[in-house]
């Protein structure tokens, strides 16, 4: 029998990640006319690398103000800069559009593992239930 | 719960933004001043932008994912008022002329027009993060 904990399998770090890669395509659209603003964004690949344990090594942090090699958040993803498929003058890398069309992808995404984690409690419970 | 964190930042744009919309109204609403010298014109006013980070070492590796936006001051255009000579009107100095605001009212409309699609996004990003937290909220019933 499966533990319980592993239940929801790769759906329930899949959902963090969303939720901050939310957060962060939200900086950027709150950023839209900031000057010298760069977008920034989070690398699927690393976090699910890091989900299934065949991540790259990382420096080992042993006190609380030791920095990580690259910007990773608590998920595990990396924090990498966008470029900008045409320069503005005042510096801001954000492109309204392109984060929009991320935002809205990525919220479709975190729909989409809610649904899988659904389906899951619901075949539990009809397996539990026996009916 | 970092979704919580989106209503922060959107809301901080929010704000900026309607900052923003508010310098717009005041520019177009004094676009027409006159006054009797260069010095008492109308200059046009515009707000900057910065990016709120945070401020203490752990603030900055806890929430560096995010950035809300703040208005860090009110510029005031230095472009030259523009000189009319009107020796009928009442401001009118000794020479007859009259100094107008420099207020560029297509830059205003242009800037409007941003401004107010920039808060529609960001109160889009409100909507769609409160629709996936109540998802969420409701997860497995």
């Amino acid at each position: 029998m499966t533990s319980i904990e592993g239940i929801l399998g790769v759906h329930e770090p899949m959902l963090r990640f969303r939720a901050e890669r939310a957060e962060v395509l939200a900086s950027n659209l709150a950023n839209a006319d900031t000057p010298n603003f760069k977008a920034r964004d989070l690398d699927f690949r690393r976090v699910l690398d890091s989900v299934q344990g065949t991540g790259q090594l990382s420096i080992a942090q042993t006190r609380p103000g030791h920095l990580a090699a690259s910007g990773t958040t608590s998920s595990g993803g990396e924090l990498l800069y966008r470029i900008p498929f045409q320069p503005s003058l005042d510096g801001n890398t954000v492109e309204g559009p392109i984060e929009s069309a991320a935002f809205g992808e990525n919220a479709v995404r975190y729909q989409a593992s809610l649904m899988f984690i659904n389906r899951k409690v619901a075949g539990i419970e009809a397996a539990l239930t026996g009916q | 719960m970092s979704l919580m964190r989106v209503f922060d930042v959107s809301g901080s744009a929010l704000n900026a933004q309607s900052v923003r919309l508010n310098t717009v109204a005041s520019n177009l609403a004094n676009a027409d001043a006159v006054a009797g010298s260069a010095q008492e014109a109308f200059r046009a006013r515009h707000p900057v932008f910065q990016a709120i980070l945070g401020t203490t070492l752990a603030d900055w590796q806890d929430s560096r994912a995010s950035a809300g936006v703040r208005v860090l001051g009110i510029w005031i255009s230095t472009a030259p008022p523009p000189m009319r000579h009107e020796p009928d009107h009442p401001l009118a100095d000794a020479d007859g002329n009259i100094w107008a605001s420099n207020v560029n009212v297509v830059e205003e409309m242009a800037n409007m027009i941003s401004a107010s699609r920039a808060f529609q996004t960001n109160v889009e990003v409100m909507n769609t993060s409160r629709d996936l937290m109540l998802r969420t909220l409701a997860m497995g019933t």
